[in-house]
């Protein structure tokens, strides 16, 4: 594993986030190479919403540094983390029902010959983008309330992929899924590794799906990375052990504090 | 159809055998599936209807009549259909109108203005107003119906206020051409609506602004996740309302010759607008609406007054067929998405 400057997509170093008197991110050290996938997977309440939005701009850490393909960047905005090439999907996919797949695709962004729409080359360019990308929907000029969720979920990726993001940060893509549209989704993780030059974090609750598309997975519990291991050398079996454990750990530490360790606050999600 | 993933399930081998017969099926479906389709059958049937009723239907004074009739409404209903894309709605527009003609009058008369400068500043100052029925919507986050409700009745007090309830004569300076071009000619009104109406259509379907005003009313996180300030989209479209609500309020005076403070019937003419959107297939939830459709609503409404009329039925029964349109509509409308979202039409 390349892990040198020009190889190295994303490092975080260090990073801590606190709301008020909870710990979200304690001390958070995670790197991401060029052409990686990452899985991010932890517990409801581990911190990894946490660490997606201060890699996308929306929160800013109380500690440690961030590095964007070597160099140490601050991220003030999800516009200027957006700049740098790190784009995200949002578990709501940010799609507006009302309007058509390739409006979607080009929203704010849009192709113009002022004043009007280029709607003819939005049309032909999503299309074509949506084919290159094994995107199969029926029709561009469909409104995306049509499609499933897959489908949808898709499409949004492909939005953030066709607007020259290097980094890729897609919030649980399975959630909510079915087994035939969570492949669609894998698949398309799939392509993007090929093409070799985009880096994915993807968050997952559920990793058993997410194992076959990553390159690595860390495990992230309390606010900070326990675990860091390649695919290949882990395996469904060693990550619910894992959390299980960590489960287990937890329910006897609570039993033998008593019920006052209850009122331990867990962050939001 | 809307779970397939495959796209090769849904295409659909073209059909050899009768193309003209398939021809006809597409025209009339992508017809149907126009949003304009429904109010347009209900306007032509509404023409044939009251035409072989009454002989004077197909008059010319009486078509003039009716595109005096449609043209405020359907002025003020081109704005509001954007304003209702966007997500909200603006009450007081009916007023901004009755405003209009005094400012001009207090402009010139009092002010000594000159007529084209002072028109243009009673445009600016109908804008001003929809900015802050916008500002106060967006940055006050009041709901834009409360908001313009107080604006409808603060603009109603300084119309009746500054003018003591009393109609006053159209400047001197405004005779002649400038009152020919804005109202007083015969199709004057018509022309202004059509450029209007036309030129609010391709904003709403063919420009960013329109795109951006879809999605704001229509999925205003995505909208703003995807970097559309919202804020903007909102306020312009107030504003846009407003001056076309202030350029109806001065050719309504022009046309009648005379500056009153019941010009727009106070409301009667913002209820008229959003009638014509709701009947023209606007969703008062934001996110989808034609311009068109408005036009063609405002030109249903004009031709049930005028056909109504004609043909002896008191102008009671008028609000009742009102009623009954904008339910019928309504109903259709949101059966109507609801099938597109299916893909059944």
């Amino acid at each position: 594993m390349a892990t040198d400057g020009s190889g190295e997509a994303l490092k975080v170093e260090h990073v801590a986030k606190r709301f008020g008197g909870v710990t979200a991110l304690a001390d958070v050290n995670l790197r991401l190479a060029r052409g990686e996938v990452l899985g991010l997977i932890g517990d409801n309440g581990a911190g990894k919403s946490t660490l997606i939005k201060i890699l996308c701009g929306f929160h800013q850490p109380d500690a440690g540094k961030i590095f964007v393909a070597g160099e140490e960047v601050v991220l003030r905005s999800v516009d200027h983390a957006r700049s740098l090439g790190i784009d995200t999907v949002y578990q709501d996919l940010a799609l507006v029902n009302e309007l058509s797949v390739y409006h979607n695709m080009f929203l704010n962004r849009e192709l113009v010959r002022w004043p009007l729409l280029s709607n003819r080359r939005m049309r032909r360019l999503a299309r074509q983008h949506l084919e290159d990308m094994g995107v199969n929907i029926p029709s561009v000029d469909d409104e995306v309330a049509k499609l499933s969720g897959g489908q949808r979920q898709a499409i949004a990726v492909a939005r953030s992929v066709y607007s020259d993001a290097r980094i890729l940060l897609l919030d649980e893509p399975l959630a909510a899924m079915g087994a035939k549209e969570g492949a669609l989704i894998l698949d398309l993780v799939h392509d993007l590794k090929a093409r070799g030059d985009m880096s994915v974090i993807i968050i997952a609750h559920n990793y058993g799906q997410i194992l076959e598309v990553c390159d690595r997975i860390n495990l992230l519990q309390h606010g900070a990375i326990t675990f860091d291991k390649a695919t290949s050398e882990t395996s469904v079996k060693e990550l619910t052990d894992l959390v299980v454990a960590e489960y287990r750990a937890a329910r006897t530490q609570k039993l033998r504090a008593g019920p006052q360790a209850d009122a331990r606050p867990t962050p939001r999600r | 159809m809307s779970d397939t993933i495959e796209a090769t399930e849904r295409v659909e081998p073209a059909p050899a055998g009768r193309p003209s017969r398939s021809i006809l099926r597409r025209v009339g479906e992508e017809f149907l599936r126009r949003r304009e389709a429904s109010v347009l059958v209900v306007a032509v049937g509404l023409g044939v209807y009251f035409a072989s009723a009454h002989p004077a239907f197909l008059t010319e004074p009486n078509l003039v009549n009716i595109s005096q009739a449609t043209a405020p409404a359907a002025i003020i209903a081109a704005g509001m259909v954007l304003v209702l894309v966007s997500g909200e709605i603006d009450l007081s527009v009916g007023v901004v109108a009755a405003l209009a003609p005094f400012n001009m009058h207090y402009l010139i008369d009092y002010y000594g203005m000159p007529a084209i400068p002072a028109i243009l500043l009673v445009l600016l100052i109908s804008a001003a107003i929809g900015l802050l029925n916008g500002a106060v919507t967006v940055f006050l986050k009041v709901p834009s119906f409360v908001t313009t409700l107080g604006t409808l009745y603060l603009i109603t007090g300084v119309v009746l206020t500054t003018s003591h309830a009393y109609p006053v004569a159209i400047p001197p300076e405004t005779e002649g051409t400038i009152r020919t071009w804005l109202g007083a000619a015969t199709w004057s009104t018509l022309i202004w609506c059509l450029l209007i109406v036309g030129f609010f259509h391709v904003l709403l379907t063919r420009t960013p602004w329109g795109l951006h005003t879809i999605a704001v009313g229509g999925n205003l996180l995505g909208a703003t996740e995807a970097g559309i300030r919202a804020g903007r989209i909102k306020i312009g479209n107030f504003m846009m309302v407003s001056t076309l609500g202030g350029f109806a309020g001065l050719l309504e005076a022009f046309r009648i010759n005379t500056i009153d403070p019941n010009i727009g019937g106070g409301t009667q003419i913002m209820f008229l607008a959003v009638s014509a959107a709701v009947i023209g297939g606007t969703a008062l939830a934001g996110g989808s609406g034609t311009v068109l459709g408005a036009f063609l609503g405002a030109l249903v409404l004009a031709e049930l007054q005028n056909g109504m009329n004609l043909i002896g039925i008191s102008a009671n029964p008028y609000f009742l067929i009102l009623g009954i349109a904008i339910l019928v509509s309504m109903i259709a409308n949101v059966y109507l998405s609801r099938l597109r979202r299916a893909g059944r039409v």
